[in-house]
């Protein structure tokens, strides 16, 4: 380190590679001091005028503020707060066109100047030496100053670095054609810049402190060696004139020897930077509590009548700044405006652009100055390979080869070239022979490139959260399934546990087994039956006798007189006696079906309308038999209006539609069904038997003129013989009840 | 006792590269295939399953198993290239199938978007979203993530009163891209 401060103070320094010597053009402003501006009608603040986010916004719309106030808060190190360069009404808070090459919108606040001036109040610190540090780094950080030499990089970041610091570097270079902003700076405010370096002294303690000023500026030399004479650490460095000597990592191979590898900051050798600018507004905001509202701005252009540097509040549009330097007439073309310099600046596309914190220069350049900037068309033509740019890039990049894998967009090489060294500075432009844009080239390429590293983030973002819900519906489904398990083993351990204690409910089941039973024989019996006309409506009358348990049974029903049908058709075919015997049973069943109906038609139409369904069902399984077909027809005539209507009005739609339910309702039934009939065949075998005994005591009952009773006095002689027929007691009773109830009725349907 | 002895050295050279590959064989085994993995870095991971795929990883499976490489529609022409590259088979274009209708040359990247007056909050597009990309309850108005939604589309079906929509993304000068239209440069060949 000894050794390069002996270089230094021997006025020996290293160089970088490639560099470029472009008219420099300063001679337009140097020699002007900074003009002071009357107070602008309208400022445009964008909310966010330096690399990072915006902070939040402290105003709204037709608030009063003063000069000075916040506007914005930074809540986070990134923001960096913004404040009301004057007094005045915020007339709009909206988004309007920004200092950006893409002349995109952003949220500005609108601030009509009253032209006060009003200052808020100011605590002017007397003493250095009673703040700390971190008051200090707090002041910087609500002043909102950030880098003012172009990037605009949060200043309370750069100034609170931990790590020892060798050098602190103030860049005063300026080494861009056309801009002073910084040497009118130096020349005027030496005093103060050294100031605010004393402060950023006191905050990193660096070894040495560096100020480096090309020699094209001996004034601001000579004032800057004045205001730091009898500083020991403080070395004024007067480095050569080369474009680009203010780049960071140019300077600092040109002041130390040292080269910050790719990828890598100055702060990791030890190195910080801060523009000279920015040491002021440092001093400002420190010293006499005042935020960043203004800077130096160089208007310059020989399309200008009075170029000069301008002290611009900022949140000036361009075009109040071009009125106080004097536009000429312009002929024909567009005139160009581009803010920054001539080799790294942009057009701007609006003239309500307004000036923001980075913004040190308005080039407005005449046709003859700088032709290209009025050519729509590019002149480009064929890269000839000739090596210029390789030998001016201060990065040393191989800017041809970039180019054509930019063109190519052949990103993977655009990478391993190195194109993020790239500093933009537009050198090998400068010397290209064929006029090839190679900075466009490459900025399109950056931007492709970040925006796929962009895309690449999101896409493994959505993959990551993509496998996130995979397993979330995965476990909730195993969640499910599980409830589902335990769910069942608890009904399971519910039935296992009612069984062996209430038998009455192991009899209700029983008693349902028995019930379906003897309706399959009824049913079975019903389709070779003369008399089927009574029975079918006595049937479904049965089932709305006591209503839940006879839905239920008449799904089973269902079920089985499709089974039963088929059995019976084909015992019917087999032998004529078999028929005989369920002929005979029949009327029996009959009538104790048919004594509830009556109660039936009492209690609701709707009941009668579900009969009048099930018949039908009925009418469309017997068809095979024409016989059964006739008398079904003169039944539903006998039984109720309501199936009358119904079945008149469309018979076969009706019959379909009943079909289609019953069938429904049969597949949902089949399993349990089949369970049952597993369980329950010995009770089928021994309701067969007991259907051979009801047919027996049927007989009888047929004899008798009193079917129903008589037939209940047999069900009970059956169910005297089998237990299995406690049920159709039951059912039996039930169906007393109500037949005395309607006793009468019961009697005229008889006689009928 | 030639033979025996050429029987001897024959049968011990094929036992020792026996135990050298079986031992290979454990050592090195490949869990994976990584073909798939590969594969999948190039999908664009918006699990929209215009492929026929239900997301971007099985289809990297069907890929790597003999499955078309043009039918991801959300990777375009690029990733078909990519993919094309990695299989070393001829690059096809976007199967037919899986071609928009309307200007398939507009790729500015799209993100659904609620129209919260309308939505009923019936949580079906949530059900949909293969990221979780949207917020919302039973009866209660959803809306959607931007920053994580991928403009997959799957949700606009499923909404019972067309509420979602797809909408261009913003530009901003975060996503901005430099326009060589705009700017004054001539592509030579």
């Amino acid at each position: 380190m000894e050794s390069i401060i002996e270089r230094i103070t021997r006025g020996h320094f290293w160089d970088f590679h490639g560099g470029i010597h472009p008219p420099e053009q300063k001679f337009l402003t140097s020699s002007k001091p900074i003009k002071q501006l009357t107070l602008p009608k309208q400022l445009i603040i964008p909310l966010q005028q330096h690399i990072g986010r915006e902070g939040d916004l402290l105003v709204s719309t037709g608030d009063h503020v003063l000069k000075g106030q916040a506007l914005t808060l930074g809540t986070n190190p990134m923001m960096v707060p913004i404040h009301a360069p004057t007094s005045g009404t915020i007339s709009a808070i909206k988004q309007s066109v920004i200092a950006h090459a893409s002349g995109l919108s952003q949220l500005c606040i609108f601030l009509d100047v009253d032209g006060e001036d009003t200052w808020r109040k100011r605590n002017v610190c007397p003493d250095l030496e009673l703040l700390s540090n971190s008051d200090i780094i707090e002041k910087i950080s609500d002043a909102g100053i950030a880098g003012m030499g172009g990037a605009g990089f949060p200043t309370h970041i750069k100034a609170s670095s931990k790590p020892e610091i060798n050098f602190l570097i103030i860049n005063g270079v300026e080494c861009e054609p056309y801009i002073t902003s910084d040497d009118l700076l130096m020349m005027e405010h030496s005093d103060a810049i050294v100031d605010g370096i004393n402060i950023l002294d006191k905050l990193l303690t660096p070894a040495f402190i560096l100020i480096a000023i090309e020699d094209n500026k001996p004034k601001a030399i000579k004032a800057m060696q004045h205001a730091t004479a009898g500083i020991e650490k403080i070395k004024v460095c007067v480095v050569p004139t080369k474009y680009p000597a203010g780049g960071e990592k140019q300077l600092i191979q040109i002041l130390t020897g040292q080269e910050v590898a790719s990828g890598r900051l100055p702060i990791h050798s030890g190195i910080v930077m801060q523009n000279v600018a920015t040491c002021f507004a440092i001093n400002e905001a420190v010293r006499h509590d005042t935020p960043l509202l203004r800077r130096v701005v160089t208007v310059t252009g020989q399309a200008l009548n009075k170029p000069q540097n301008v002290w611009a509040l900022l949140g000036t549009p361009i075009n109040f700044l071009l009125e106080q330097c004097d536009v000429q007439a312009i002929e024909n073309d567009k005139q160009p405006v581009i803010m920054g310099g001539p080799m790294m600046g942009f057009s701007v596309s609006s003239e309500l652009v307004p000036i923001i914190k980075t913004s040190n220069c308005i080039l407005v350049p005449s046709k003859v100055e700088m032709p290209s900037a009025f050519e729509k068309e590019s002149k480009e033509v064929e890269c000839i390979r000739c090596g210029q740019c390789s030998d001016v890039c201060p990065s040393q990049l191989l800017p041809q080869e970039l180019q054509w894998s930019a063109k190519a967009k052949d990103y993977p090489q655009l990478e391993k070239l190195n194109l993020s060294d790239c500093i933009d500075c537009g050198a090998c432009a400068y010397v290209c022979p064929s006029q090839i844009p190679l900075v466009h080239y490459y900025r399109v390429a950056k931007a492709e490139i970040r925006e796929q590293q962009q895309l690449d983030l999101k896409a493994e973002k959505a993959k990551v959260r993509f496998e996130a819900r995979k397993l979330r519906l995965e476990k909730e489904k195993i969640a499910r399934q599980e409830k589902h398990k335990k769910a069942a083993a608890a009904r399971k351990a519910a039935m296992n546990k009612a069984t062996p204690e209430a038998t009455g409910a192991k009899s209700a089941v029983a008693a349902a087994l028995a019930r379906v039973k003897a309706k399959k024989a009824s049913k079975g019996k019903v389709q070779t039956q003369d008399d089927t006309a009574n029975s079918q409506t006595d049937v479904p009358a049965d089932i709305a006798n006591d209503q839940k348990s006879q839905v239920s049974a008449a799904i089973a029903r269902a079920k089985a007189k499709k089974k039963l049908k088929a059995e019976a058709a084909n015992k019917q075919l087999s032998s004529g006696k078999s028929v005989d015997e369920p002929v005979k049973s029949i009327p029996v069943k009959t009538p104790e079906i048919k004594a509830p109906q009556p109660s039936v038609d009492d209690k609701k139409a709707k009941i009668s309308a579900a009969i009048a369904k099930a018949k039908a069902k009925k009418l469309a399984k017997s068809t095979d038999v024409a016989e059964s077909d006739k008398i079904t027809v003169d039944s539903i005539d006998e039984t109720s209006v309501v199936e009358k209507t119904v079945n008149t009005d469309d018979k076969k739609a009706k019959i379909s539609a009943a079909i289609a339910k019953a069938k429904n309702k049969a597949l949902a039934e089949a399993k349990a069904e089949t369970e049952a009939e597993a369980s329950n065949e010995e009770n089928i075998q021994s309701n067969e038997s007991s259907d051979s005994v009801n047919s027996k005591s049927v007989t009888s009952d047929e004899t008798s003129s009193m079917p129903s009773q008589v037939k209940s006095k047999s069900t009970n002689a059956a169910m005297d013989k089998k237990a299995k027929i406690a049920a159709a007691i039951a059912k039996a009773k039930a169906k007393k009840k109500l037949k005395e109830a309607s006793s009468n009725d019961q009697t005229d349907q008889d006689s009928v | 006792m030639n033979i025996l002895f050429a029987i001897l050295v024959l049968g011990s050279i094929a036992a020792i590269f026996g135990a050298l590959l079986g031992f290979a064989s454990v050592r090195f085994k490949v869990d994976a295939d990584p073909i798939v993995d590969q594969l999948d870095a190039l999908l664009p991971q918006t699990q929209c399953g215009q492929c026929g795929y239900p997301g971007c990883k099985p289809y990297a499976q069907a890929v790597a198993d003999g499955e078309a490489i043009n039918k991801c529609a959300p990777g375009g022409e690029d990733t078909i290239k990519k993919i094309a590259d990695l299989m070393g088979v001829e690059v096809q274009p976007l199967d037919d199938s899986h071609v928009q209708g309307d200007a398939p040359k507009n790729n500015r990247p799209k993100v659904a978007f609620v129209i919260e007056e309308d939505c009923i909050g019936c949580t079906k597009c949530i059900q949909a979203c293969p990221v979780d990309a949207i917020i919302g309850a039973a009866k209660q108005m959803h809306t959607i993530i931007i920053d994580e939604c991928t403009g997959c589309d799957l949700c606009v079906a499923p909404c019972p009163v067309d509420c979602i929509e797809m909408r261009e993304l913003p530009d901003t000068i975060h996503n901005w891209q430099w326009d060589l239209t705009s700017i004054p440069v001539k592509q030579l060949d």
